[in-house]
């Protein structure tokens, strides 16, 4: 199998392709010709391509990965996978297992209480079903199979995911929390699929906590498309929590229409290799956008952002920072992309990238870029790469603060200006409360975890 | 108003479109063994540099044209090209009246201080036209010192130990398509060599000149300074007005050993094509710099004004001790233009510094990119990098863009990167013009005090070239 992986998935779609189409609605099947089309002819992405010079995925993809392709339920400890939570918020609680959408049943109420406001939230599969025209006016519109092969691939096998509908002047003031967790006993692939639709004026924050919990390969290739309608708001808060042996390549696209405000907060903590690509696309004037993430390496970790900002319409405006703290061996690579289209005049998109390498070993791989068709702008990019400056920790040292936390204050310190970037304030202080620990080595991701215990 | 000066600015046009009537000598069209052989041959190669081009030839066959830059390249038919024109060679020219007077006036066009009265303003010139070098001035005096200032095929001739240990050292013939067909077919080009201990006491300079129609030219420089040695190097470039695209490949590689600098600055004004994008050549340069000795010093200086497409990296590699590489340029696009420059910092010893300033004007419908890679080995222990780039639009349909890379594999590294993207502020303007400055000169005024930091770090007798050039890049009618 690890000799040639793609040609392993293109014999295994071959061959099931009748048990997928059977197990999901014929919404999800209608585009899997097409998608596994541009799969078969692009291949899981190499260090050949430029997009993925820093990240090649096709050893990630090699692993003998199992799919749950005959949708075999698993027995789920619900209670096991509450503790994973980021605790005490209060939130509306939901989880996917693998690529499955969970809803608890302490949840059922929450549930009741959203239905009730007109949200529709639950199961993509299901939702794709009962409410074919709703879902078909979005789904698969705005990611491109052909651009992305890792897209095209989940697009080929995809099966059921998280759907969340928001109706027009709804605002949701707790924030839907989705566990997504990893949960298998032997090495897994998942490929969820999730969809968000906000319509005009509404608002609703997502809060997507990755996690995994048997000690074995998992691989989960996540998509995420989301509409933000007119004058709508959006959070998208996402904390990867896995563990060494677990591989996550995720494609978040947001579409933005007129006077959206969008906001995009990506923390990687604990991983294996991570691959996230974000796309935000401004299509039409007054969006505001703000999008920004942080990594923590150690060990053998591997992130990768890949970020593109699409400036489509006059008057727009985007803020994007990330940054990122490596250490032992660990891997991070940065790639960010602001396009300016001709006649998006008055634009102001600002970038920041900021990283520090703790020992000589770890690496950094930069590259921002700007890309510009307009003259009317205001464009910015900086990044630099560099070490704990010495001053700081001498200062605090001369102070009675021993040197080990020293450096964590000042790592702390390094990366709060991301944690800042939280728009609803218990989350925020959990967030840092997690960060801390994980400087401190603490984290032993979820104290239900069986990979921690 | 402003209006119109952005109409005059971007439709200005290449003042310095002339074609000189000489009879060349040229072989067939097209590229084969034959070619690379015959080439050889005229040229009265010694076997080892023949068995070199005809490695590189067979490399470059395997090789596909590199497409990953941010330009628009037309198909290029490189059996549709001469590889070889030189001027014909009578008798080798004694002294200036046995020179081609045609050629004479051309260099008169261009100023080029090649005769006696130029003999006051200190400069040395290697002038290549078309292929084979015509003159050379102030060797004897240079040869005093020891410095060698000739042409590559003379050095070939007269210093082959010299060529064949530096030559590919730097730039090997595997490393890109182009290199590759450079090295398979380099026509001519200057050899410097310091010795040790040398400073070099006047500027040297080389024009280089594209003129039989359809050529390509493919020339090689390669200097080398030695140990404490010094040299500042000049290179510029003024070509006629053609239809067809003509297509240019060169190499430059610089060797600096202990304690040694290079200082290496280009002023590049070949023809753009006109106001529709027509014609036009094609700039495919190879240029690294390998800081070899400890406490070595390489400084690119380069203003950019001219071709149809540039495609043009100046490195360093970085791999003496405290070794210090600085990289400065103004590059201009107008019209349909399309530029993709940049430099690569290759840190490898400790302590080793670099420092770029990047300067993009993009006017017209042009397309101007800057394409960076500063990279830290892991054993390049307290690398210092600052790296700066601006771009400055004027008009609304140009588009200016940045592609740094920066590659960390070193925690002492302290690495920077800044890039602004604006435009000329209507306060700006307005500000002059209240000081009775026309807008047409208020605008040719901002450029040039934008590009100032860098056309400073330009020797004296380009720095005036290089103001005028942008004027006259820009500005049009209006300079």
């Amino acid at each position: 199998m690890a000799v040639n992986a793609e040609q392993s998935y293109i014999e295994i779609y071959n061959e099931f392709q009748k048990t997928l189409c059977a197990k999901s609605a014929p919404l999800l099947n209608q585009y899997r010709e097409e998608a596994f089309r541009a799969f078969k002819s692009a291949g899981f992405p190499s260090r050949r391509l430029e997009s993925h010079k820093y990240t090649d995925l096709t050893d990630a993809f090699a692993v003998n990965y199992g799919m749950n392709l005959n949708r075999i339920e698993y027995t789920i400890n619900s209670s096991d996978l509450i503790k994973c939570e980021v605790q005490g918020i209060n939130s509306y609680l939901f989880f996917i297992v693998n690529d499955t959408f969970y809803c608890p049943a302490s949840s059922q109420t929450e549930m009741e209480e959203l239905r009730s406001k007109g949200v529709l939230i639950g199961s993509l599969n299901e939702y794709a079903s009962s409410h074919p025209e709703l879902v078909g006016q979005y789904y698969n519109k705005i990611v491109h199979a052909d651009e992305e092969a890792t897209v095209a691939f989940n697009t080929t096998f995809a099966q059921d995911g998280f759907f969340l509908y928001v109706p027009e002047n709804v605002r949701l003031e707790k924030p839907i929390q989705i566990i997504s967790v990893m949960h298998a006993s032997m090495p897994t692939l998942a490929n969820a699929r999730n969809l968000i639709v906000l319509k005009e004026n509404s608002e609703a924050r997502v809060l997507v906590c990755a996690h995994t919990m048997e000690d074995v390969e998992f691989m989960s290739n996540r998509v995420t498309e989301v509409y933000v309608d007119r004058n709508a708001v959006y959070d998208h808060y996402k904390l990867e929590n896995t563990h060494s042996k677990s591989s996550a390549v995720s494609s978040l696209t947001i579409r933005q229409m007129q006077g959206s405000n969008v906001l995009v907060n990506d923390l990687t903590l604990h991983n294996g290799l991570t691959r996230n690509t974000v796309t935000i696309d401004l299509t039409e004037e007054h969006c505001e956008t703000l999008l920004c993430g942080m990594a923590v390496g150690d060990g053998k970790q591997h992130v990768d952002n890949t970020t593109h900002i699409n400036h489509l319409a006059p008057n727009c405006k985007s803020n994007e920072m990330y940054k990122y703290v490596m250490d032992d061996e660990s891997t991070g690579a940065f790639s960010g992309k602001i396009y300016v289209a001709p006649h998006a005049q008055k634009t102001e998109a600002y970038q920041v990238n900021r990283n520090v390498c703790m020992k000589s070993t770890a690496k950094m791989y930069t590259k921002p870029q700007l890309e510009i068709y307009a003259d009317d702008v205001k464009c910015s990019h900086g990044a630099s790469t560099g070490q704990m400056d010495d001053n700081a920790l001498f200062y605090l040292r001369s102070r009675g603060i021993p040197e080990a936390e020293a450096k964590m204050l000042l790592m702390f310190a390094f990366v709060n200006d991301v944690l800042e970037n939280v728009r609803i304030s218990a989350l925020k202080d959990k967030i840092k409360i997690l960060v801390e620990k994980r400087f401190r080595g603490e984290l032993s991701k979820c104290s239900g975890c069986n990979v921690c215990r | 108003m402003s209006e119109n000066i952005v109409d005059k600015v971007t439709q200005g046009e290449y003042k310095y479109g002339f074609v000189t009537d000489i009879e060349t000598d040229v072989i067939q069209k097209g590229l084969s063994e034959d070619i690379v052989r015959l080439i050889s041959k005229k040229k009265e190669e010694p076997e080892w540099l023949l068995e070199y081009r005809l490695k590189a030839y067979r490399h470059w066959l395997s090789l596909k044209e590199p497409r990953w830059a941010h330009l628009n390249i037309p198909e290029i038919d490189y059996q549709n090209i001469y590889y070889y024109a030189a001027p014909k060679k009578k008798e080798s020219p004694k002294n200036l009246e046995e020179v081609d007077p045609e050629l004479l006036k051309t260099f008169d066009k261009l100023g080029i201080p090649l005769e006696e009265q130029k003999h006051l303003s200190g400069m040395a010139v290697d002038a290549v036209m078309d292929s084979i070098s015509v003159k050379t001035t102030y060797k004897e005096n240079l040869a005093e010192l020891g410095i060698i200032f000739c042409s590559i095929s003379e050095a070939v001739k007269n210093y082959p130990d010299l060529v064949k240990s530096y030559l590919g050292s730097v730039v090997p013939y595997t490393d890109n398509f182009y290199a590759a067909l450079n090295s398979a077919v380099f026509s001519d080009g200057s050899f410097v060599y310091i010795p040790k201990g040398v400073r070099c006491p006047m500027e040297l300079s080389t024009y280089f000149r594209i003129n039989a129609a359809n050529t390509g030219q493919f020339e090689r420089t390669l200097i080398i300074a030695d140990d404490d040695s010094y040299v500042s190097y000049l290179e510029g470039c003024t070509a006629p007005m053609r239809d067809e695209n003509q297509l240019h490949a060169a190499i430059v590689e610089l060797v600096v050993h202990d304690r040694a600098e290079i200082k290496y600055s280009t002023v590049q004004n070949w023809y753009p094509g006109d106001k529709d994008g027509k014609g036009g050549i094609y700039n495919f340069v190879t240029k690294r710099a390998l800081c070899k000795g400890v406490s070595s010093k390489i400084s690119w200086t380069q203003v950019e004004t001219g071709s149809a497409i540039t495609w043009k990296y100046p490195s360093c590699v970085l791999l003496g001790d405290n070794s210090v590489g600085e990289f400065y340029s103004v590059a201009v696009t107008n019209n349909f233009q399309q530029a993709d420059t940049g430099t690569k910092m290759i840190h490898i010893g400790k302590n080793t510094r670099s420092h770029i300033v990047s300067k993009g004007i993009s006017a017209g419908k042009s397309q101007n990119s800057y394409r960076g890679l500063v990279k830290v080995s892991p054993k390049a222990t307290g690398a210092r990098n600052f790296s700066q780039c601006d771009s400055l639009l004027l008009g609304d349909q140009c588009g200016a863009h940045t592609f740094p890379y920066m590659e960390i594999n070193n925690d002492t590294a302290i690495v920077e990167h800044e890039a602004t993207t604006s435009k000329i502020s209507e306060d700006q303007i307005f500000y002059c013009n209240q000081r009775g400055i026309s807008t047409e000169d208020a605008v040719g005024l901002i450029v040039n005090g934008y590009a100032k930091e860098v056309i400073n770090k330009l020797p004296m007798e380009f720095a005036v070239e290089a103001q005028n050039l942008l004027q006259v890049s820009l500005e049009g009618s209006v300079g």
